[in-house]
């Protein structure tokens, strides 16, 4: 077991666990710090595939900014543990016992899944480097690049919009 | 790393974000389980991307660009959710707004 595999485990935990503090917390603000945690595990799981590219763009766009929004939302609503709404026992217990069951359904219908035998290349490998993305989306991929622009124009008009006072 | 650690693990990722949606009422802890769910695709896209490349890394041919597809997939991916994080949270700023409150159980007047 190499430092390689060490990390994988670690990370992994961390971010299952992490995830799992998501759900089961009661006061959101702890949830929104448990899933920052989620996603620094999750960027580190990219650096140890060696996608650097995505690892620091991951940082910088879900724990930057969108963790930020999030955090703003909550403070501005004063939401904490005793005005959160609760869902009944019954529908908890459900709700858990639904997911379960997807989890084993998804696992067993990978059962014997074709690329399983294969491995994923940790810690080498140069496709995650921000030359050969840059070069691949600027030659291959300009159109959606150009699109995503607009897309960002009309998300942003359009949070104006709804949040202006009418 | 065999494949299979990578795909359970986003697995589970994508089972724990679908059961916070099932289980909590507060719309912000819905949207941050939908969150979840993204990041769990965009850990499986970036591993199965470094296994295509290995798998290609014997051809000469491919074996520069193979998989880099999958990472470009990511990145929009997260241009995508960026978008509809300010959007969303917009919805329940107004929401709240209106209703003071984030429960979605209150937004249920299509039943009756």
């Amino acid at each position: 077991m190499n430092i390689s595999q060490i990390l994988f485990w670690i990370l992994t935990v961390l971010a299952l666990g992490s995830a799992l503090g998501v759900v089961l917390s009661k006061n959101p603000v702890y949830s929104v710090l448990c899933l920052i945690v989620t996603f620094f595990a999750i960027s580190g799981h990219y650096i140890l595939l060696n996608a650097q590219f995505l690892a620091i763009v991951n940082i910088i766009v879900y724990a930057g900014a969108i963790m930020v929004l999030f955090l703003f939302v909550i403070m501005l609503m004063n939401l904490n543990a005793e005005v959160e709404p609760q869902k009944s026992k019954i529908l908890k217990f459900a709700g858990f016992i639904a997911g379960l069951c997807l989890f084993l359904v998804i696992v067993a219908a990978l059962k014997n899944a074709e690329a399983k035998t294969q491995a994923a290349q940790l810690a080498s490998g140069d496709i995650g480097l921000i030359k050969n993305l840059g070069t691949a989306l600027f030659n291959d991929y300009v159109l959606p690049f150009e699109i995503s622009s607009v897309l960002f124009l009309s998300a942003m008009v359009g949070a104006v919009v709804i949040g202006k006072k009418e | 790393m065999p494949i299979n650690y990578y795909i359970i693990t986003a697995i589970a990722l994508f089972c724990i974000g679908i059961t916070g949606v099932l289980t909590r009422r507060n719309a912000i802890i819905i949207f941050m389980c939908i969150e979840i769910m993204l990041n769990a695709v965009n850990l499986l896209l970036v591993a199965f991307s470094k296994m295509f490349h290995m798998a290609y890394l014997a051809d000469p041919a491919k074996a520069a660009t193979s998989g880099i597809d999958g990472q470009l997939f990511v990145f929009f991916i997260m241009v995508v959710a960026a978008a509809e994080v300010s959007v969303g949270l917009a919805i329940i700023v107004m929401m709240y707004r209106n209703t003071h409150s984030v429960d979605v159980n209150f937004l249920n007047r299509l039943k009756n």
